[in-house]
């Protein structure tokens, strides 16, 4: 399983702040985009390819290619902006 | 050395400023403060809102630091970010670097600057007159972050 955590405008956008998800067929980040966005609707908007978002994969920014393995956590969320 | 904090409350440059001081080594420190504005893309601001990634910022802000202490002579850092909901005229971030001259100083701040606005996972959400509105990304805070 994968555990998939939202923040920011994506969190409000999906109404969601995590979820428990088996592996995607593609085990990578953009299988797992693959599978989230044929949810289709706000999830396809936020997490289309033109879009602007990022990924971390057990607290590291990740990138599309990123493998991944049972038990990850994958935080999806906008461009940062502290500071 | 480096000290890092996420914390709702505020803090004291001076307090931060005696801490790095105590070390006769250091003879030079530099320091940013990030205020919040009142105005920002041409709207009134009447309150922000910080929220984090709690799991990945502590190890986000130590990975800038070490990279900072990697390509200057640093004998202390100091970062403090706070989060939760700030006013204009508030305190959002803190950086001191210490180090024996001016130079390194101001470079490594200024570096721990620029890469925090672009990796560190804080997002900012303005409370303005037409409603709330997550903060957008700026270009050029990644143009500063890619000219290290």
């Amino acid at each position: 399983m994968l555990n998939i955590l939202y923040f920011a405008r994506l969190r409000e956008a999906f109404g969601l702040e995590k979820e428990l998800l088996p592996m995607p067929p593609t085990a990578t980040v953009e299988g797992l985009l693959t599978q989230l966005r044929s949810r289709g609707g706000v999830w396809a908007d936020a997490l289309g390819a033109e879009r602007r978002w990022r990924v971390a994969v057990n607290q590291e920014m990740a990138e599309i290619h990123t493998p991944l393995k049972s038990g990850d956590e994958i935080a999806l969320f906008p461009p940062v902006t502290g500071g | 050395m480096s000290t890092l904090r996420v914390q709702f409350a505020d803090f004291n440059i001076a307090d931060e400023l005696a801490l790095v001081r105590a070390n006769p080594c250091v003879g030079a420190v530099t320091s940013f403060v990030g205020l919040v504005r009142d105005m920002n893309e041409g709207s009134g601001v009447y309150s922000l809102t910080l929220e984090h990634y709690p799991a990945m910022t502590e190890r986000a802000l130590a990975d800038i630091v070490r990279e900072a202490e990697s390509r200057w002579r640093i004998l202390h850092t100091t970062v403090i970010h706070r989060v939760g909901e700030l006013k204009p005229t508030d305190q959002i971030v803190l950086v001191l670097a210490a180090s024996a001259h001016r130079g390194d100083a101001f470079a490594a701040c200024e570096f721990i600057m620029d890469y925090l606005k672009t990796q560190a996972p804080f997002w900012k959400k303005e409370q303005t007159p037409s409603g709330s509105r997550w903060v957008e990304a700026r270009d050029s805070d990644k143009a500063a972050a890619e000219r290290w």
